[in-house]
This record gives C-alpha cells, structure tokens and sequence, in this order.
C-alpha cells in the first residue's frame, strides 16, 4: 500500500493517520529526525532518487494523459508503448503523467533512461513507438520527434540536442505552480513528497501560528486568480475573524469560460497541491470542513481529485488531528451539474447547499454568512496552488516575482488562431506580446494578428496597440479588459469583431440565471442589436426593422453601462465587457457593419455579396450545378451570373469554383 | 440501481445532497423520471416544486427521456458553412421531430451542439458515440433507415 513506502525506509517510525506524527513530513524532506541512523537516510535518498528519476535501473515512459492528450490519442500510443515495452524490459516503468502544456505538440512522451538526461518526444502517434523503444534499447535519442532534452546533472553525449527549458515555448515560462504538472504521476502521492510536496503544510502547523500564516499569504501579495483579484490573505483574515462555530474552505473548480482549461490542467496534473493549499487555509481560518466544487464535465480531474484525497487520507494529511497539531481538516468533492453562473461564489455557496445555483447580494460576504450562513472563504484553484509556493518560497522571495501591485506567476490558456497553443505559465508584468508572439510563437500561415481576447465572456478584445501593456489586475483594467480566470483567445484578421461580441452575447443569454433583470433582458437587448447589425436588409421585412438597427446602435453604449453598474452578481456586471471593448477598439467595424452593410473579416455571412469574374468565368457550369438556389444562370462557355436576391452565402460555388472566378466581398 | 439503494447512501432529510442524487438517478435512468422525484421529494423531505426547480436550473439535468439513438447535430462554424443546416431540417423532417425533441416510439433523439470538433469530415453529426461525417441529404435518409432496419431485425 501506498502509504507505507516511505515507512519502510525509515527505522522505527510509528506515524499513521490514527497516530500521527508532526516530524513525518520534515522526515522525508531533510532525514529522519528520530531514530536517526545512517542506513536508514540511506534508504530514504535512494527511494527520493528512485521517485524523482534521479538513479533508476530500469527505463522509464512518461506519457502526457490530461484530457488534451486523451483527445490527440494517447491513449493509443499508451498501449503501443505497453506492448513494446512488455517485449523488452519486464521491469521498465510506464507512467501517465499530466500535461505539460505544450497542447500544440500532443502526444507527449518523456524517456528517461538510466544515467541520461530526461528527453521529450512530440507528435508521438502509435506508429512512432517502436522506433522511440528501439532507439532507447540502444541508448539513442530518435532526432526527428525530439522536442527537447531536460537540463540535467549530465547530458551524456546528447549535448547536441536543443534543451527542453530553452524552447521557446518555455524560455519565457515561470513555472512555481505547474513544476510537477506533466513531470510527475499525479496519482502518485509519493512522487509529490519526494518533491517536497506538502512541506508547506508541516511548516505552517509546526512552525507558525494561524496569524503567521496570513501574514504571509498577506506579505506575498497573493491575489484571487479566478478574476477579481481580491487579496488573498485579506480574504482569509475576514474568514478568521468573523465568529462562528463552523467554518468552511471551498475551492472553485467550476472553470467554464469557453477557452480556458488552467483549472482542469492544475487539478488533472498536480491535485496534491490545491489539496496542500486547501488545508493550510483551514489550518489559517480555523475551518475543519472543505469542499471542492469542480464540474462534472471534467471527469479526469474528478478521478484524480478523489484519489488524491483518499491518498492524503491515508497518510494522514486529512482528517483527524493532522500531523498531531490537534487540527482537524475533511475535504469531500462536490460536481456541478452544468451551469456557468456557478463560477460566481453565492451561486456556487447554493450550489453546493443543493439549490438553484443563482448568486445573491452582497453584503453579507461569504467570509462572514457563506455556506449553510458560516463563515466561508472560497478561493479558486490556481489560488490554493499558490498558497504551497508562497510559504515555501517565503513571502519576501514570492513577492519578487512580479509587479508593484500583482505578485507571483499567472496561468494563462493559450489557444485560437496562435501557433503554440497550450498552457503557459508566466510572472506577472510580461507583456501580451511576449506571451503571443514569443512564447505562443505568432500568427499562423502568415496571417496578422488582429486582437486578443482575454478573460472570457467578462473580459475585453484587445488590439495590438495596447498588447505591449504588462499583465497585471490593474493595468488590464485600465484598457477596458480583466485578468479574468486567464484565457487568451488569439484572433487572426479573418475574424470579425461584431460577430466575436455576438457570440459572447449568445453565450451570456443562455448562462444568465434570470434573477435580476438588468443581466436576464439588458443582455438579450444587447444580443439582439448585434444580431440586426449583421443581419442583411433583405431579412428586414419593414422599415421600422431598419430603424431598429440605428437605435439599437446609439443605445449600445448606455445599456452597457446600465447592465454594468446594475447588475446583481459578476457575470452581469462584467456581461457588457466583450461589447464594451469591441465597440473601444474596432468601432470602425461597427461602423462598416451598420452604414455600409459590410463585413470587413469576411465573417457575417449575410452582409457578403457573391459575384462572378466574369474575366475569369469559363462558363463551365460547374457552379450552377452545385448551387441549392438554382440562383447561378447563364450558358455552357459564357460568363455566368448570380442572381443576388436568390443567392443563401452558402459558400459553394467558391468553394467549387476551379477558376477563382467567384468574388466575395 | 434502484433509486430506493441510491437514497440509502445519502442521509435523509439533507437538503445539500440533492444534486448528487439527481446526477446519480440519471446516471441509472438517462433521466429523471418523475415517479423517481417523487421518491427523493419524500426521502429529503423537499417540496417537488423545489426539486424541479433545482432539475431545470443546471444544463445537465433532463425530464424526458432520450431516444436510442441520440442524433446530435454539430452546428459549429464549419459544419454551417458545409450545410449542417439542411442536415437539421431534413432529420427534423424525416423522423417528424424538432432538434430538443424525441420520437414517441422513444427511437431517436435530436439535438444540436456546438462543435464535435471533427471540422475536417464536415457536415457532420454524432449518433450516440459514433462520427458520421461528409454527409448530404441522401446519406442521411440511409443512415436513419440503417438503424430502423437494425431494429426490426
């Protein structure tokens, strides 16, 4: 069993979940205190070495399995590995490990090969798999699908090989909250203590006093990753100080802005650590009860969640007299069942209580009257994977990292229309450009960039004159946009800003929970004004539809600003915000849309008026064949003609046309 | 699993417990029937209003039971462009259905989605787990007399 692999290096040690012992942890991480012999450290150094992959006899596969991975086959490759390795080593080691964030190159797999560095391979299909084991039978390195070789004590002879901490992808990178993601099992406990997993935690309840610790998280700088921005340690103090019998810890997990998986990454890759955080906050607070709400439609991170707890259970880092501090702690998992407003804490407090998940006002806060009216600090999971770092780093050496006003690293999602998407890890105050151009490595097929969105459905849409602002709360509020949970959407300029805020629109209609009604009819108003401007005068049947359109556009501005200022919870007050900054940076897109009744990107299909060249028209009939409106005319070896009225922008005539006669504009 | 074996695991009269008893009830029936409710309304002793309320707020929750092949329609930017519309309109047609519904015969379900993420075989539409990708009108017509043949058989 688990537990005991750490035990059995040790000579004498009694600790159990029933029995615990303060020293166990600070025994694996610098030697056994008690009962101190020479053999037994012995033993502990080489079961470390064997964990870390520092001296091992027998290979060793890692393979990336986080749900990015799972989507690109890996689990193929898994089992392609499986048999090959059967073949070979008997003894050689298959592990599946998280996601290293480099989703752009999936499947990842690691070797490891005794007395060599650590190699990486990317795009691994099943196909590749005997080649990689045949080159590792003969200790090689396979030169084509190598993405990089770790830093390490020696290379041994593959000096020649880029180094996977200088890939561009990475070089940037500051990774103190994802180190052990994609590195380590995350079904293995031990692997995390043999890396110093849950030190954090021994420090705070042997060496500090609750006050001690939120000073810290207070000196850190540590602010709420999921958005706001609220001081952590702020947070925590209300929790502490407000009076009740009860008090409880809550993890928001409930990620479900569309384009961001930093949660799901932090929990499928490393759950030991949110769990750590988690209990150090309930040691700070004074709380003995804790949930995780995470949504059910993260099934991987669910199972890692419930292992990692019992796993933590059975060492006795949950439960009953933790460490012998007399401090108690039970974490149970809660899922979600489907609902963005979940994310705001009331609605997740109700949640979780077994209600409609609709969030109430504020005051009172969660830290004074929250789940079942006890004092509660929710705080979201990249939060809690930071409280670890922060006190093992020391709060002076954490708040280094960052700027004047937000300390520490942030998690960003990377995805859309940028070469390297993934996950990326970077210290506060680095600059949009450096994370887009830099690290996600551009623009492809050499289109240019035209805006970044960040923050979800409640941040802004970015152009590249603001891209050079450094990342941090304030200064992306400043240019109308939020931190966010830390989605990055990249757009390419094929991609229309009007329809980029109708999209979020149509999103925050069918997510507003319908309690107040600035959110539930202000949005669907908003919605239905960019709806007219992208829709084409022939669909206006009267003139008064027409008019609509210009008054729905003078009154854009001031009904963003209502639903803003009146809205109850944060998915209102931020609903406006794709609108907001959209109309801020490419109002002369709006412009085109509502004078000219033309789509600049391309994008709003009805605004397109299909025509032919007819220089280029060979009168093949090809295009009047394919057309489901017959609304293509004219005859065999004569320029053909499309009759506009007719004409549904299905598209297939251009895409049919062998002669690029087709123009659309 | 009956619903009965279901509520032992959940202490009675709990009102906290209710969305992971209506996630495992639907795990078991595809849905949430209502005689079912009736049994949870009495165990946690919460009005039905309330737990219908609860049932229709999250996404995830579903009253009517689905068909046995659920047909979903993948309406992302791709697929539209590829005509995933006159894929919807000629399912909705054939089997007398409006994407949300299911048939009385309990046989198929419609629904729509965002994206399958199987751009590149656009249009196309998932039954249950399997792709069915590049289709037109035709295809779709064999397709749906397939499967009523694989159950008269």
């Amino acid at each position: 069993m688990a537990r005991d692999t750490f035990q059995q290096v040790f000579t004498n040690c009694r600790h159990s979940a029933e029995n615990p012992c303060s020293y166990f942890i600070d025994c694996i991480t610098s030697g056994q205190k008690c009962h101190q012999s020479e053999a037994s450290n012995q033993r502990l150094r080489r079961l470390k070495d064997r964990l870390l992959l520092v001296e091992h006899d027998h290979p060793v596969f890692l393979v990336g399995m986080g749900t990015c991975g799972l989507a690109n086959g890996a689990q193929k490759v898994y089992e392609a590995l499986q048999s090959e390795l059967a073949a070979w080593d008997a003894k050689a080691q298959l592990i599946p490990v998280g996601c290293v964030g480099y989703c752009a190159r999936e499947v990842i797999v690691d070797v490891k090969l005794p007395g060599h560095p650590r190699v990486s391979y990317a795009e691994v299909t099943p196909q590749d798999v005997p080649a990689i084991v045949e080159a590792a039978k003969r200790n090689e390195v396979v030169g084509d699908k190598l993405l990089g070789v770790y830093e390490g004590v020696s290379r041994n002879g593959w000096g020649g090989y880029p180094v996977f901490q200088q890939l561009p992808f990475f070089k940037k990178q500051k990774k103190i909250v994802l180190d052990n993601c994609g590195v380590i099992d995350p079904d293995d406990i031990d692997q995390y203590l043999a890396r110093g997993g849950y030190s954090a935690l021994s420090k705070a309840l042997n060496r500090m006093s609750r006050e001690e610790v939120i000073n810290e998280v207070k000196n850190g700088g540590l602010r709420g990753r999921g958005g706001g921005g609220f001081p952590t340690g702020l947070k925590w103090e209300l929790a502490a100080k407000a009076k009740g019998d009860k008090k409880y810890v809550v993890c928001n997990a409930d990620e479900g802005d569309p384009g961001a998986f930093m949660d799901r990454a932090l929990l499928e890759g490393d759950p030991h650590k949110v769990i750590e955080g988690m209990i150090i906050c309930a040691y700070a607070v004074g709380a003995d009860e804790g949930y995780i709400y995470c949504r059910a439609e993260y099934p991987l991170a669910i199972q890692r969640i419930e292992r990692a707890i019992a796993d933590a259970k059975a060492y006795g880092l949950l439960g009953r007299n933790i460490l012998g501090s007399g401090f108690s702690f039970t974490l149970k998992l809660k899922k979600g069942a489907g609902a963005f407003v979940c994310g705001e804490e009331t609605a997740l407090i109700h949640s979780i209580e077994g209600k409609r998940g609709m969030p109430s006002p504020k005051p009172p806060y969660p830290a004074h009257q929250g789940l079942f009216g006890k004092p509660t600090v929710i705080n979201n999971v990249e939060t809690f994977g930071n409280v670890p770092v922060l006190l093992n780093m020391g709060a002076e050496a954490y708040a280094s990292i960052g700027t004047q006003g937000s300390k520490g690293t942030k998690i960003f999602a990377l995805s859309g229309n940028v070469n390297n998407v993934g996950l990326v890890e970077v210290p506060m105050g680095i600059t949009l450009r450096e994370i887009i151009f830099d690290i996600g490595g551009g623009i492809p097929n050499g289109r240019k960039f035209k805006a970044v969105q960040i923050g979800g459905p409640s941040g802004g849409a970015l152009p590249e004159s603001v891209i050079d602002t450094p990342i941090d709360y304030e200064s992306l509020k400043d240019i109308g946009a939020m931190m966010g949970s830390g989605g990055l959407v990249v757009m390419d300029e094929k991609t229309c800003m009007v329809d980029l805020a109708k999209y979020f629109m149509t999103f925050i209609q069918s997510e507003s929970c319908g309690k107040c009604i600035p959110c539930r009819e202000g949005t669907k108003r908003l919605l239905e004004t960019l709806e007219r401007l992208t829709r084409s005068y022939r669909s206006e049947r009267t003139q008064e539809e027409a008019m609509q359109r210009f008054q729905g556009m003078i009154y854009l501005e001031r009904l963003s600003e209502v639903i803003k200022s009146t809205s109850l919870c944060g998915l209102g007050q931020t609903a406006a915000n794709p609108v907001l900054s959209t109309l801020r940076y490419f109002r002369e897109e709006y412009e085109a849309h509502l004078y000219d009744r033309k789509c600049p990107a391309g994008v709003c299909a009805e605004l397109l008026t299909y025509r032919i060249d007819t220089d280029k028209c060979t009168g093949c009939t090809l295009c009047a064949r394919k057309c489901p409106q017959n609304a293509i005319i004219g005859e065999k070896q004569k320029a053909h003609y499309i009759i506009d009225e007719k004409c549904i922008r299905c598209d297939q005539c251009r895409l049919n046309c062998k002669f690029n006669a087709i123009i659309v504009e | 699993m009956e619903t009965e074996s279901i509520l032992t695991k959940y202490p009675a009269g709990d009102p906290s417990a209710l969305i992971a008893i209506l996630q495992d009830i639907q795990q078991v029936h595809g849905y949430l029937p209502e005689k079912e409710l009736q049994k949870v309304a009495k165990h946690s002793g919460l009005p039905m209003a309330r737990i219908y309320g609860v049932a229709t707020f999250y996404n995830q929750f579903r009253l009517q039971p689905l068909g046995k092949y659920v047909i979903r329609v993948c309406r992302g930017t791709a697929c539209h462009v590829k005509g995933s519309f006159n894929i919807l309109q000629t399912l909705e047609n054939e089997l007398g259905i409006k994407a949300g519904q299911t048939t009385r015969d309990l046989m198929f379900t419609i629904e729509t989605v965002a994206c399958i993420g199987a751009c590149s075989i656009a249009p196309v539409i998932m039954v249950n787990d399997e792709c069915y990708g590049k289709l037109d009108s035709k295809k779709v017509k064999k397709l749906l007399n397939d499967f009523r043949k694989a159950e008269e058989e």
